[in-house]
C-alpha cells in the first residue's frame, strides 16, 4: 500500500486530502502513477490535466516525473509552490 | 552550527530571534534579517491563507539551510514560516543569517528566500475584501528565475 497526499488545488480537484492506493506492479515511476491515477476518474483527469504543472514529492523529497516510486511510503502531488 | 527551522501558526518577533542567535556571542559581525509580510494588493485582499505540507515543509527548509551552510560560513541561521490565515500587515516568513562578515549573511539570506519561494511546500490562497474566497496564488516565473541565478 502507498499513501497519496494532495495539496491546494490538486486536493480540491481530487476531492480528498489523502488516500491509500495499491497501484499495479507496472506503475514504476511518478509519471506512471499520474497516468494510472488519470484513469481512475474525472476528478483525477481534471487535477492532472496540464501535464508538467503538478509537482510531486516521494517520501517528502521533490521528485521528477521519471523518479522511481519503488518502495515509496508516501507520494505527494501539489501545484507549484507559492510560499514566502 | 545547527540551523533553527520552525513552521508555526503563531507570529514571531524579529528582535527575539536576533537576540537568540547573538546572545553571549562575540564572534558574529553581521546579522541580516528578511521578513516577508502579507500585502493587501491595493485593498483587494482581506487575508492570505497559507497551506503547507506538514513534515516535508520542515525537512525541505532544513535541506535548504544545510545548502546555505555549505556555501557560506554562517554562525547562526533561523528560518520561520507561518501557516494559517494572515491579515495584511502580518508577517509570513523570517530568515535570520549571522556571520563574521556582512556579505556572507546577505547572500545566504537572499539564497534562502529565493529557494524557499520555489522549493518549500507552501501554497497561498487569497481571501478577498468583499468577503469571498479568491483563488490560489499562481507561482511567478520571476521566482524560478531568481532561484536559478544561484546555480
Amino acid at each position: 500500500m502507498m499513501k497519496l497526499v494532495y495539496f491546494a488545488w490538486v486536493r480540491e480537484r481530487i476531492g480528498k486530502p489523502e488516500e491509500e492506493v495499491e497501484p499495479p506492479p507496472d506503475v514504476a515511476t511518478v509519471a506512471d502513477l499520474v497516468a494510472w491515477l488519470k484513469g481512475r476518474g474525472e476528478e483525477y483527469a481534471h487535477a492532472f490535466e496540464n501535464e508538467g504543472v503538478v509537482r510531486a514529492a516521494v517520501d517528502r523529497v521533490h521528485a521528477k516525473p521519471a523518479a522511481s516510486i519503488a518502495g515509496a511510503r508516501e507520494v505527494a502531488f501539489f501545484p507549484p509552490m507559492t510560499g514566502g | 552550527m545547527q540551523a533553527t527551522v520552525s513552521i508555526q501558526r503563531e507570529d514571531f518577533s524579529v528582535a527575539d530571534e536576533i537576540e537568540a542567535l547573538t546572545r553571549g556571542r562575540a564572534d558574529i559581525g553581521a546579522v541580516v534579517t528578511f521578513t516577508g509580510l502579507c500585502r493587501d494588493e491595493g485593498g483587494r485582499l482581506s487575508a492570505l491563507e497559507l497551506e503547507h505540507y506538514p513534515g516535508m515543509a520542515e525537512e525541505e527548509l532544513g535541506r535548504l539551510c544545510a545548502a546555505a551552510q555549505e556555501r557560506w560560513p554562517l554562525q547562526g541561521l533561523t528560518v520561520i514560516h507561518r501557516h494559517g490565515a494572515m491579515r495584511p500587515g502580518e508577517s509570513i516568513v523570517l530568515v535570520v543569517a549571522a556571520s563574521a562578515h556582512r556579505r556572507d549573511a546577505f547572500e545566504a539570506a537572499s539564497f534562502l528566500m529565493d529557494y524557499l519561494k520555489t522549493k518549500a511546500p507552501f501554497w497561498k490562497r487569497e481571501h478577498l475584501s468583499d468577503g469571498t474566497t479568491g483563488g490560489w496564488v499562481e507561482a511567478a516565473a520571476a521566482d524560478d528565475a531568481a532561484a536559478e541565478r544561484w546555480v
